[in-house]
């Protein structure tokens, strides 16, 4: 607390009790009641019991701000210990004392949606600069297979493949039930059952299989990989292996490029199967359509050309997930924050880039006419 | 108590009062005991430096006593609380009364340096925008940062700065104990020494009990009151910085009397 009394000699503050920072907000309403003013101003502090920083700060600044007005400041009854500590402080207040972050103004939300926007174009350069760098190691690791990782590659298929089989398997016999039940309950009006068959296997083998296991993938290994090589670069073991002559592309990169390209067309067409599987047994059960007849049927209706689109968009698609994953990677910067982010965006750009690649390539084999 | 202590000086231990009191502590992890039965007494107003090999466990003891490791066995108090089993508000309430700050700064990577300074300000006490900032900015210029680096990120700091931004968030409360792991490691020496002087003036002039994990024999000469060995399992030796090259065990003896130790030793002499 701090009590103020005058005489003809000037001005006595009293400060008394706990001056600490823990229990600083009531004292602290107290000093802002009293007016700095010049003449004669002693401090009598010997009724203090407990002096820190944060207490020594308040009658540091009432002093100097007394003194900007031309007080002469006297102290008393100070312990040494109190009086060195007062010292220290009052050395140490900054004359223009840091402030936080203001919030932003019209003008910089304009100024980041524009560097935002010259943001993403230099990104796409540099996204395609890398897609470009990371295609070149890929043809010289053909010419020269030696120089493939193969540990690295097969623990990578074992991580993005093997371990996915699960997940992807349930999810493509998932859909196939789905389409099934769906499709039986539209084409019964018609009395066409039977083109239920059609439906499964046209829309999930040219489609929805690969489609949705690219996604699936995306999320799972597209994210993983971003944040296990954007760990690495805030490690800077990226930056170590420069120095060791080590190509990060060559070590990092092409092995988990390399293990998408050899497992999402497994994962794709395991869950073209799976799928299959599932929507044979909702026909099944829900439309008697046998087993034996299901199969017969589509052999018959569904022609090769409808399995095969689907199993040459994978490697497309792969190359999209693991290239912008790893690009997304080497764009991280200092903090584990920048990590994090890195890694939504690995995983909406690649899910994005996906989609649209397949919207493409049905543009692209309708124009064909397959 | 197993580990000798050598300073017979005219302190006893009345007139000394125990912040921390770390009796019988047993660290075990898997089947790796990193302690065993270690008893360590730190005193008021001190600055203790805990040195020893690799792997002897500095950290996992300086990790336990604030209570980021759960021992195996053993008792801890600080400031007469026990920090194991005592209540859950009691032990909140000692954690305002310490600051820690630790090897690398651990800094909040999302908040500037001075919102850093502020946190624990705003977390636990009610003072108002304006103070805090002020106590915040005396905190970053009492650590001997400029006030230019209040708006910076801890991405944007240099080591050395960190681990002063680190030191000012560990003293925002203004604790009666500060932890400091290894603060000095990865300085350059003139960047420690200038460390190594804060320390000691922050501790004249708020009255501090400082609890140093180091490996920097500098350090050790230049600002500790007591040293504390750890080896074979507990507090080997503790006392008196001088009183170690008396020490007869080999590794204590290869430590404080290596060349490094002998020109730390001169250079502590000269200040």
């Amino acid at each position: 607390m701090i009590h103020s009394d005058s005489d003809a000699d000037g001005v006595c503050l009293r400060i008394s009790g706990e001056m600490l920072t823990q229990s600083l907000d009531t004292v602290e309403q107290a000093f802002h009641a009293v007016q700095p003013q010049g003449g004669n101003i002693t401090f009598d502090l010997s009724k203090v019991e407990a002096l820190d920083t944060g207490g020594a700060w308040l009658i540091a600044d009432l002093a100097r701000r007394s003194r900007k007005l031309g007080a002469e400041i006297r102290f008393e009854g100070l312990s040494p210990a109190q009086s060195a500590l007062l010292g220290t402080v009052a050395e140490n207040i900054p004359d223009e004392p840091g402030t936080e972050v203001q919030p932003r103004s019209f003008v910089d939300w304009v100024a980041a949606v524009g560097e935002r926007t010259a943001g993403a174009w230099k990104d796409t350069l540099s996204m395609l600069g890398f897609l470009g760098l990371t295609l070149h190691r890929l043809a010289r690791t053909i010419v020269m297979p030696w120089r493939l990782r193969q540990a690295a590659l097969v623990s990578q298929m074992e991580e993005v493949g093997l371990k996915a089989i699960p997940i992807v398997a349930l999810m493509g016999f998932l859909i196939g039930v789905v389409l099934a039940f769906q499709g039986a309950t539209q084409l019964k009006q018609f009395g066409a059952e039977i083109f239920v068959v059609e439906l499964i296997s046209i829309s999930v083998l040219r489609e929805l299989g690969i489609l949705l296991t690219a996604i699936i993938v995306a999320g799972r290994s597209g994210s993983a990989f971003t944040a296990s090589i954007g760990s690495m670069k805030v490690q800077e073991e990226i930056d170590a292996m420069r120095t060791l002559g080590l190509d990060p592309i060559e070590v990092l990169v092409i092995p988990r490029v390399v293990a998408l390209l050899i497992m999402l067309p497994i994962l794709g067409f395991v869950a073209d199967m799976a799928a299959l599987i599932g929507g044979g047994l909702m026909s099944w059960i829900d439309l008697d359509i046998s087993p034996g007849m299901f199969v017969t049927r589509l052999k018959e209706g569904t022609g090769i050309w409808h399995f095969a689109i689907g199993m040459i968009k994978a490697p497309f698609f792969a190359v999209v997930i693991g290239v912008i994953a790893c690009w997304q990677a080497m764009q991280v910067k200092g903090s584990a924050q920048s990590v994090g982010q890195r890694t939504t965006a690995s995983v909406v750009q690649s899910i994005f880039m996906v989609i649209a690649l397949d919207a493409l390539f049905s543009i692209f084999f309708a124009t064909l006419e397959i | 108590m197993d580990g000798t202590v050598l300073q017979q000086t005219s302190d006893t231990d009345a007139q000394r009062e125990a912040v921390i009191r770390v009796r019988n502590l047993t660290n075990q992890f898997g089947s790796q005991v990193v302690h065993q039965n270690l008893n360590l007494d730190v005193w008021r107003g001190e600055v203790l430096g805990i040195v020893g090999g690799s792997g002897t466990g500095k950290s996992v003891l300086l990790r336990t006593i604030v209570g980021l490791n759960k021992p195996a066995a053993g008792s801890i108090e600080v400031l007469g609380v026990d920090v194991l089993n005592g209540p859950e508000q009691e032990r909140r309430r000692i954690e305002k009364r310490w600051g820690v700050a630790f090897q690398d700064g651990a800094l909040f990577s999302s908040l500037t340096v001075l919102q850093n300074v502020m946190a624990p300000l705003r977390e636990h006490t009610g003072l108002s925008e304006k103070l805090m900032q002020a106590l915040g900015s005396l905190k970053i210029s009492l650590v001997g940062l400029p006030q230019l680096s209040c708006e910076k990120f801890p991405s944007e700091l240099s080591g050395g700065m960190r681990k002063r931004a680190a030191l000012a968030r560990a003293l925002a409360l203004d604790p009666e104990i500060v932890f400091l792991d290894e603060p000095t490691a990865g300085l350059d020496p003139i960047g420690a020494a200038a460390y190594d002087e804060l320390i000691g003036e922050l501790q004249h002039a708020l009255g501090l009990t400082v609890f140093m994990v180091t490996h920097d024999l500098d350090s050790l000469y230049a600002i500790c009151n007591r040293v504390a060995v750890l080896a074979e399992k507990r507090v080997l030796v503790e006392g008196r910085i001088e009183e170690m090259t008396k020490v007869d065990h080999p590794w204590v003896q290869e430590y404080f009397t290596g060349p490094r130790a002998r020109a730390a030793q001169e250079k502590g002499h000269d200040r």
